[in-house]
């Protein structure tokens, strides 16, 4: 008997999903009964679900890790902002903003992906800071003062929160298939190969560079297009939020929480990061030192995250990515 | 017997290296014919893994050119190399730890050889019951022992369908039932037209697959030729042998 065959997904990972493409049709009928605040609070959780994936793309399956991801998060809410003010509705402007930041970081990708591991995490972070200092010149944004993005105002209110609910929602389910289909491509192993070490993978052929640029992209997109949504939930620009290191700080809090490098990680993290949130945001300074504790027990004693929970039980991990061979008899694992 | 005549499969000449104010290699020549083995020994430090790197483009060399079947390989990078045809082992295994070990193989038929993920399973298929370790191809490969993992070096190199490949110590802290399968492994390669640089200082290994032995030291080429002959040569006696014919 030959061993020429991928085994199929486990059905457990067909449960998963078909639950998962339920629980995203109940999402979209939700605000023909939900009040406004939840709405208005759903759609900071999928902005929040789109910021950790994208995230643990870049670092989780390519090693990319970057504390600068807020660079595309204030670009894409800043493109918008022009793309408003020389003419364009606001909704398409939020696409259009994205698709904009995509091209930054294409350009910025030449540079920073030279860079090596520390070296690149630093460089992400002073880039971000540099091009916040940059759209602070713009009298547009008057600089820390920011600006808002008023041309919201001509939709009621109702229609606004129900359009920009319904586009992060959209947002994040297209995100979080697009990364599923594009890990289990010929990108996901080539990246992870990457990640693993850089020098061996351009032995056996991978084109690193060019690996490295396609998800440094798609991440910076996202993240962008997560930062418009927001910006479009929250109507005020200001450089020192929209480009604010905190961005990058949920990310990373979220995945490694979740389970970096883990599928379904990152959006368990976000879930923690959003009920911590609600739970415990009202205290201030005590919330900020509270999630540094959850970070440093998750670290100590948990530090595969919440997925870490299942993989501990010997349980294979929920949704991953990896290629299984289907072995005949006589050709089970040697011990 | 591969002919003299032909354009070799993999020529170096005047290769030089220098790391800051260390010079590594000082103008090497090596040439490979098609379906050819050959050695490659030495003292440790002498440069034989830098020439590797080199020739496989791990980093840029400071002078010299690399021809491959004629092909120049001037400002091709490591990985346009193994595209190319070129494949590498690396004297310390470098698998990709978080992939299974049909993974590592997998994924380098896909990106070395070009290959479709269809194709690319079955060819995998094929290289992990060849190389014995089709019993762990669901495993991760950071959790292989010494041996496996230098079988997942050979094995990775052959998914990336090499016309030349470079064997660095791939023997090295091996029992001898194991360098046994090894060298199996490698005669059937050969067997198959497969050119071969291998360098390995377990010489009684080396010397059951190789037609052509070639010894460095500081940097240079000391004697290149049949291995008795190179054996017999009075400065690799001396620099790599550690004794003087009398």
């Amino acid at each position: 008997m030959k061993t020429t065959h991928i085994l199929p997904m486990p059905l457990s990972d067909r449960w998963l999903i078909g639950l998962a493409c339920l629980v995203f049709v109940a999402l979209a009928l939700l605000p023909l009964v939900a009040s406004a605040l939840v709405v208005d609070k759903l759609t900071l959780l999928f902005i929040l679900i789109m910021f950790a994936v994208m995230w643990n793309l870049l670092a989780g399956y390519a090693g990319l890790v970057s504390v600068g991801q807020q660079a595309f998060v204030g670009l894409g809410g800043y493109a918008m902002i022009r793309l408003v003010e020389a003419g364009l509705p606001p909704f398409p402007a939020i696409f259009m903003g994205a698709a904009l930041t995509g091209l930054a970081a294409w350009v910025l990708s030449w540079f920073v992906l030279r860079m090596k591991v520390g070296e690149f995490a630093i460089a992400t972070w002073v880039i971000a800071e540099a091009i916040r200092a940059v759209v602070s010149f713009d009298p547009l944004i008057q600089g820390e003062t920011g600006t808002s993005l008023v041309a919201l105002n001509a939709y009621a209110p109702e229609i606004r929160r129900l359009t920009v609910y319904l586009l992060a929602l959209a947002s994040m389910g297209v995100m979080i298939w697009g990364t599923w289909r594009l890990l289990h491509g010929r990108i996901g192993a080539q990246s992870q190969a990457i990640r693993d070490d850089e020098g061996a993978a351009a032995s056996v052929g991978i084109s690193t560079f060019q690996v490295k640029q396609r998800i440094y992209i798609i991440a910076s997109v996202g993240c962008a297009l997560a930062g418009a949504l927001w910006l479009a939930s929250a109507i005020t620009f200001q450089p020192r939020t929209a480009f604010g290191v905190q961005w990058s700080v949920f990310m990373l809090f979220m995945v490694l929480v979740g389970g970096l490098g883990t599928f379904i990680g990152p959006i368990l993290g976000a879930l923690l990061f959003f009920a911590l949130q609600e739970i415990f945001g009202d205290f201030g300074a005590w919330y900020l030192a509270g999630i540094g504790i959850v970070a440093i027990v998750f670290a100590l004693y948990l530090p595969r995250g919440l997925v870490g929970l299942w993989l501990d039980r010997g349980c294979d991990e929920p949704l991953s990515m990896r290629k299984r061979l289907g072995l005949a008899p006589g050709q089970t694992p040697r011990a | 017997m591969a002919s003299m005549t032909a354009e070799p499969m993999l020529e170096a000449r005047g290769i030089g290296k220098s790391f800051g104010a260390l010079k590594v290699l000082h103008d090497v020549d090596l040439r490979v014919m098609p379906g050819e083995a050959l050695g490659v020994v030495g003292p440790n430090g002498a440069g034989k893994t830098t020439l590797f790197g080199a020739m496989a483009g791990a980093f840029p060399i400071s002078s010299g050119t690399i021809r491959l079947a004629g092909q120049n390989l001037s400002g091709s990078n490591a990985a346009e190399r193994c595209r190319m045809g070129l494949a590498r082992t690396h004297q310390v295994p470098r698998p990709f730890t978080g992939l299974t070990v049909f993974e590592n193989i997998h994924v380098a038929a896909v990106a070395g050889a070009g290959l479709s993920i269809t194709e690319a399973t079955t060819r995998a298929t094929g290289i992990l019951e060849r190389t014995g370790l089709t019993a762990y191809a669901n495993r991760p490969a950071g959790a292989l022992g010494l041996l496996d993992r230098k079988r997942l070096e050979v094995a990775r190199a052959l998914a990336t369908g090499p016309r030349v490949v470079l064997l660095d110590e791939i023997g090295g802290g091996l029992t001898e039932a194991e360098l046994d399968e090894l060298i199996a492994l490698i005669q059937g390669l050969q067997a198959e037209g497969l050119t071969i640089i291998w360098i390995e200082h377990i010489l009684h290994a080396l010397l059951r697959v190789v037609t052509r032995l070639a010894c460095m030291a500081e940097g240079r080429i000391l004697a290149e030729g049949d291995p008795r002959d190179v054996i017999a040569h009075a400065d690799v006696q001396r620099a790599y042998l550690g004794s003087s014919p009398e």
